[in-house]
């Protein structure tokens, strides 16, 4: 599939999954990859820390929106630019208060705990009001993609049943109408598509695996590909008889645990790859693992580069 | 006083708080900490929060359930294990502090409290605290092990069992109980603004069941804020352990650290860190594989061996400095590192390595 119409099959992209996984790495390999076909990107953090700053080499801002990528001159090749924005739910809070009129009370209800009671009375109220904050972002109109980096740790399917349990908890009111408009964004797949993050792990590929069909059948988003991430390069030759080769005993018994450990991993993670793709009906796009210390601008062009070359190799949507 | 290795802390705790973000084996480290206890000879049991399917089916504990199932084996002391059931454990809660049934029916049946039990995100760390509490008082276990759910914030868990005696702290509650008629059955004419104001944001519905809720808990603040300051008195003191479970990869490494940063300012710290999935070492520095593997560069047999010990041995420096870091960081604490193993826990036997890892 071209890239360039992938990138352009959705105005949101929802990047979920369990923490652990490399969501944050996957979102930002995401949000580069679209750039290189040319589109500007918005990528959202919700987490509340900046933590993909530093994989493009600049300086998080906090709440403050970063310009990560600047747009390609002409003649250059092509390259959207990318800005980082990071939003935590008590903003949202705030932020979504006084753009609904109620100006003089933020201050007052801030400081009397009313926003926390707001919140009990509505589980899932923050979530929601982050979703809002991104379909706002939506609506401006500022940027041709928005990549979410969702919040982790267990949260993917709270983060996006929010709408729906806001809507039935609050049956009237502004915040119903609120709950009613981010179903609407996030059920549109012309608008809105989710991304699973995964490792191919047996533990992580059960989750998954559970996590989109309730995120499907429970909150009827449409699923975009599945991102596996962490998947081994494969390497040949790892299974030859080390016996004869002019090395050292050591070095031989090294290249020995080396070779088995990774003929091991390989097998493993081949057979939940498989298991994936025979219990999930989704394309797969893979993400190397990357074996050094840090996550910069380098090994963010070799995951950009190999998410490309994964969306080109997916077969050309029906619609 | 610091313990020396995980064993001792085992032996000389009554609690353990197990926490961590999610895919770094928390859960299963939780398992194995109260295996290994029981192992020691000690009483232990283990709350699990939402185990995956195999290690629950390892444990013998397939269904949410709020008592403790034993679990038979070879060990001299006992193992029991639950899975946190946050929606009942909230309503015995209700139902212990409550004067009379009436007013815990009224409670269990009002819908706000039925949101606040089953859905919010803290409740789970509240009935986790709560569920500890029950156990240690029960006078039944040496030791309990309580896995906490995923969450980056350490605070968030310590702040739980104060989750329902803060809600009945709040002004709006005071306000409602103050007056008894009204609009909203409120007097206090301040208060009806706000309500008013309330009810147009999230609907007077909710408002009014809200009012039911904070009215229905009248006279329980006491029995809840003793409670928490129980709990409290219990978890920041020397009979309970804060055990760190991370993994040596960098994105859950950094969360360990946002941890660490965050038990200190509750005046805490983390008495051992677990760092599970260590890779296996090669016997060879960096330097080493780098030019083996340039020698072996032009060998096509041997290439492939050669990369994948470049790759191993890269990955495991990288960790080393990691897990390094976090020592530093965390120099009170016992270190244990636990080889990444080949496959998830799928019955008891795979969990006693784990255990047997944890305190060798």
């Amino acid at each position: 599939m071209d890239p360039g119409r992938f990138f352009a099959s959705s105005r949101v992209l929802i990047v979920a999954g369990k923490g652990g996984v490399g969501k944050t790495v996957s979102a930002a390999a995401i949000a580069s990859a679209a750039s290189k076909t040319g589109r500007s990107v918005l990528l959202v953090e919700v987490a509340g820390r900046s933590a993909s700053a530093p994989i493009f080499g600049v300086e998080p801002q906090g709440y403050e929106q970063v310009i990560a990528v600047h747009e390609a001159e002409e003649g250059d090749p092509p390259r959207g630019r990318i800005a980082l924005r990071s939003i935590t739910p008590d903003q949202a809070l705030l932020e979504w208060i006084a753009a609904h009129g109620f100006k003089g009370l933020v201050t007052r209800m801030a400081s009397s705990g009313v926003l926390e009671v707001i919140a009990t009375a509505t589980p899932g109220v923050k979530d929601l009001l982050v979703l809002g904050r991104i379909k706002a972002f939506e609506s401006e109109g500022a940027f041709d993609l928005i990549v979410v980096d969702a919040p982790a740790a267990g949260h993917a399917i709270g983060f996006l049943r929010s709408p729906t349990g806001v809507r039935d908890a609050a049956r009237t009111g502004t915040i119903h109408r609120q709950a009613v408009e981010i179903l609407d964004l996030i059920s549109d797949p012309a608008r809105c598509q989710v991304v699973l993050v995964t490792i191919p792990e047996e533990t992580p590929v059960n989750e998954l695996i559970e996590t989109s069909f309730a995120v499907e059948d429970e909150v009827g988003v449409r699923l975009g590909p599945v991102v596996v991430n962490s998947v081994l390069p494969a390497v040949s030759g790892l299974d030859i008889d080390l016996a004869s080769l002019d090395v050292s005993d050591m070095e031989r018994a090294a290249l020995q645990t080396a070779a088995t450990f990774r003929a091991g991993r390989t097998a493993l993670q081949d057979e939940q790859l498989a298991r994936l793709g025979a219990d999930l009906p989704l394309d797969q796009l893979h993400l190397p693992q990357l074996f050094g210390t840090t996550i910069g601008t380098a090994e963010l062009e070799v995951l950009t580069d190999a998410l490309l070359a994964g969306i080109e190799a997916l077969p050309e949507a029906d619609s | 006083m610091s313990a020396d290795t995980f064993a001792e802390l085992l032996a000389e705790r009554q609690v353990v708080i197990v926490c961590g973000t999610g895919g770094v084996g928390k859960t299963t480290t939780a398992a194995a900490t109260a295996l290994a206890a029981a192992e020691a000879g000690r009483r232990a049991v283990v709350v699990t929060i939402d185990p995956a399917k195999r290690l629950a089916d390892a444990l013998g504990i397939a269904e949410l359930g709020n008592t403790p199932t034993v679990i038979d084996g070879p060990w001299p002391g006992t193992l029991a294990a639950l899975m946190l059931d946050t929606k009942s454990t909230f309503d015995e809660v209700v139902r212990r502090n409550a004067t009379d049934n009436d007013q815990a029916e009224q409670i269990l049946s009002n819908r706000f409290y039925r949101n606040v039990s089953g859905t919010l995100s803290g409740t789970q760390d509240y009935m986790a605290v709560e569920k500890l509490a029950e156990l240690y008082d029960s006078g039944d276990w040496d030791l309990v092990v309580v896995d906490t759910p995923p969450t980056r914030d350490a605070l968030a868990f310590l702040e739980a069992p104060q989750m329902l005696s803060r809600l009945l702290d709040n002004p709006i509650y005071k306000l409602v109980i103050a007056g008894n008629r009204g609009v909203f059955g409120v007097a206090n004419k301040a208060a009806q603004t706000v309500m008013r104001q309330l009810a147009r944001v999230v609907g007077a519905y909710v408002v009014d069941e809200a009012i039911a809720f904070f009215q229905s808990f009248d006279g329980m603040e006491k029995g809840f804020k003793e409670r928490a300051q129980a709990t409290l008195a219990l978890m920041g003191d020397e009979r309970t352990a804060f055990v760190l479970v991370a993994s040596p990869r960098g994105d859950t490494l950094d969360e360990a650290h946002y941890f660490l940063d965050r038990i200190r300012e509750a005046d805490l710290d983390a008495d051992a860190v677990i760092v599970n999935r260590m890779l296996p070492a090669t016997g060879l520095s960096l330097q080493q594989s780098n030019a083996l593997h340039s020698s072996l560069a032009a060998d096509t047999d041997a290439a492939g061996a050669a990369q994948a010990l470049l790759d191993l041995v890269t990955a495991a420096a990288a960790d080393d400095d990691r897990v390094a870091e976090l020592s530093k960081a965390a120099p009170l604490a016992v270190l244990t590192a636990v080889p990444l193993l080949a496959d998830d826990v799928h019955n008891l036997d795979g969990l006693r390595v784990i255990a047997d890892l944890l305190t060798r």
